[in-house]
């Protein structure tokens, strides 16, 4: 997840952090807010706001909360936090720029677990059925969910399939991998191709021994001598 | 009430093309006029009510006033998260229109009989709530709500109302209607059950219990100025909603008297009872077993008083 937040807002999103709201930039849309951590670090690094304000993180009284949130925050188009519904709105605006004739892109990073929402799949078949191909949708599919793994939760495979059958076009990428997933997301698609599945495999807890494909670190923070071990492992890989 | 709205959308839409109509797969016929002088501001969502109202709120968030239409609970508890977060916390420039308002459609069961959607809608922060009374007062709702950025809601219902509504008394939004004046007993309507109500006034009036009228067709911001003011020169108040009783119009007239410490001598709620009809029937009919039909008000307002 870390990753493909990291290629987005290093190398892909057009964006001005002077002008937030520059009509035409690119749209991303956090649709698992849970991870709103990453974006807040990124709008940060990326001179949106100052880093120190990532402080507030989960503190009384700021508005940084732990799911992703729009308001007080600029660069944040949606805030979300409930699932399934980022790719519905992303539909909405891709809409929008299609009448418009702009030429801007609407990103929209969903978890795996996230797909077993309708909703999702409400917006899917919108999209697909509307050939809105400035829409990309960028699945974190480390297969673990909530308490389980995908596979022993509600099944997701033939899942570029499922993509496909919807009329998207599908595109698997390494999601660790920072030049195969800006390949996928930068390569020049006409606005009025199919939209743009990329499904990033992932492992959870990338890069930190003792959090790879462990769901209790979604839960769990790391602190004392367990954030200064993964802090360690982290500065290795570097 | 529905043509009345389909009517004024055309115009306004027809000189602002930022307007959008989203409907989630219902109007037939009625929206081909629509549909074929402005396809461009036209889209049917299908039936997928939580991503038409997403949809609705991407379009809004890129500048659109966005109309979401569709019949009884539909384009509301249907999607109730989708409006709560996506449209509502965003202050987006959604117009959610049920046409179908309380057992406009009976005949189809307790599915299609949209008997919450006043009270589940008015709890919800960030939008303005509309349920006019007549065609008249849904031409003037709807110009108000196209005129102010945000959320509102429209709760319409199909069939004419039974009694021929024009200005004066003038519908301005957020501020109740007094179309019969008597110092007995207020009844406040919401919706289109106003034409029950005017019946019952005008049969008490005859009966020598003439009463005060108010269509409160704007349900959130509510106007308590009218309501205090009922409370303290007419003796009684009866509230009347084809909705339930539990948080709705009666609901919000109580809890602003209370507040305002203006507590009428008498006070009833007319409406459903905390249950879902499971027989069926035309709107007339239904009106009658709940009670909130024109013989049905007289006697209910006749006991109050006694």
């Amino acid at each position: 997840m870390a990753d493909i937040i990291a290629v987005l807002y290093g190398r892909v999103l057009n964006l001005r952090a002077d002008e937030p709201k520059w009509p035409d930039r690119d749209r991303f849309i956090l649709s698992k807010g849970h991870a709103g951590a990453g974006v807040y670090a990124a709008l940060a690094e990326r001179g949106f706001f100052d880093v120190e304000r990532l402080q507030g993180h989960y503190a009384n009284g700021s508005v940084f909360s732990g799911h992703v949130s729009h308001k007080s925050i600029p660069g944040v188009e949606l805030s979300t936090g409930s699932l399934g519904h980022g790719l519905g709105v992303a539909c909405g605006m891709a809409y929008a720029a299609e009448l418009a004739g702009r030429q801007h892109r609407i990103f929209v990073v969903l978890s795996d677990g996230e797909c077993d929402e309708g909703s999702n799949w409400e917006a899917i078949h919108f999209a697909g059925h509307h050939r809105l191909g400035r829409l990309l949708a960028i699945v974190d599919y480390n297969k673990i969910q909530s308490l389980k793994a995908t596979e022993s939760t509600l099944g997701l495979e033939p899942f570029a399939e499922k993509w496909r059958s919807f009329r998207w076009d599908v595109t698997e990428v390494d999601g660790h991998d920072h030049a195969a997933l800006a390949n996928a997301l930068e390569a020049e698609r006409p606005t009025t191709s199919a939209p743009l599945c990329v499904l990033a495999h992932t492992t959870k807890g990338k890069g930190i021994s003792f959090m790879e494909n462990s769901v209790l670190w979604h839960y769990r923070t790391a602190r004392g001598t367990e954030l200064d071990a993964a802090l360690e492992e982290l500065e290795r890989a570097i | 009430m529905r043509n009345a709205f389909l009517r004024g959308l055309l115009q306004h839409a027809a000189s602002d093309p930022k307007i959008i109509l989203l409907t989630g797969d219902l109007g037939f016929g009625v929206l081909d006029e629509f549909e074929r002088t402005l396809p461009r501001q036209y889209l049917n969502a299908g039936v997928a009510e939580q991503n038409m109202t997403a949809v609705a709120t991407g379009l809004a968030l890129e500048g659109h006033t966005v109309f979401t239409y569709s019949i009884g609970n539909f384009p509301t508890l249907r999607c109730l998260e989708q409006l709560r977060n996506d449209t509502f916390y965003h202050e987006a420039n959604v117009k959610i229109v049920s046409v179908g308002g309380g057992f406009s459609y009976g005949q189809l069961g307790m599915s299609h009989h949209a008997t919450e959607d006043l009270s589940i809608m008015r709890a919800l922060p960030g939008v303005t709530v509309c349920a006019p009374g007549s065609a008249y007062e849904t031409s003037c709702l709807l110009d108000a709500i196209v005129a102010m950025r945000g959320p509102a809601y429209l709760r319409l219902e199909r069939s004419a109302p039974g009694f021929a509504d024009q200005s004066p008394p003038e519908c301005e939004f957020g501020k109740a209607r007094m179309l019969r004046d008597g110092s007995a007993c207020t009844l406040i309507a919401s919706g289109g059950v106003l034409a029950e109500v005017i019946a019952a006034a005008d049969c008490l009036a005859a009966l020598g219990t003439p009463c005060r009228v108010l269509s409160m067709h704007t349900l959130k911001p509510l106007d308590r100025e009218a309501i205090a003011a009922a409370a303290a020169e007419t003796c009684a108040i009866c509230t009347i909603e084809e909705n339930t009783v539990n948080g709705g119009l009666g609901g919000a007239v109580a809890e602003t008297c209370l507040e305002l410490a203006t507590r009428p001598r008498r006070f009833l709620r007319l409406g459903i009872r905390d249950a879902y009809t499971s027989v069926v029937g035309d709107q007339a009919y239904l009106r009658r077993v709940t009670g909130i039909d024109r013989d049905g008000i007289v006697a209910s307002v006749t006991d109050l008083l006694r």
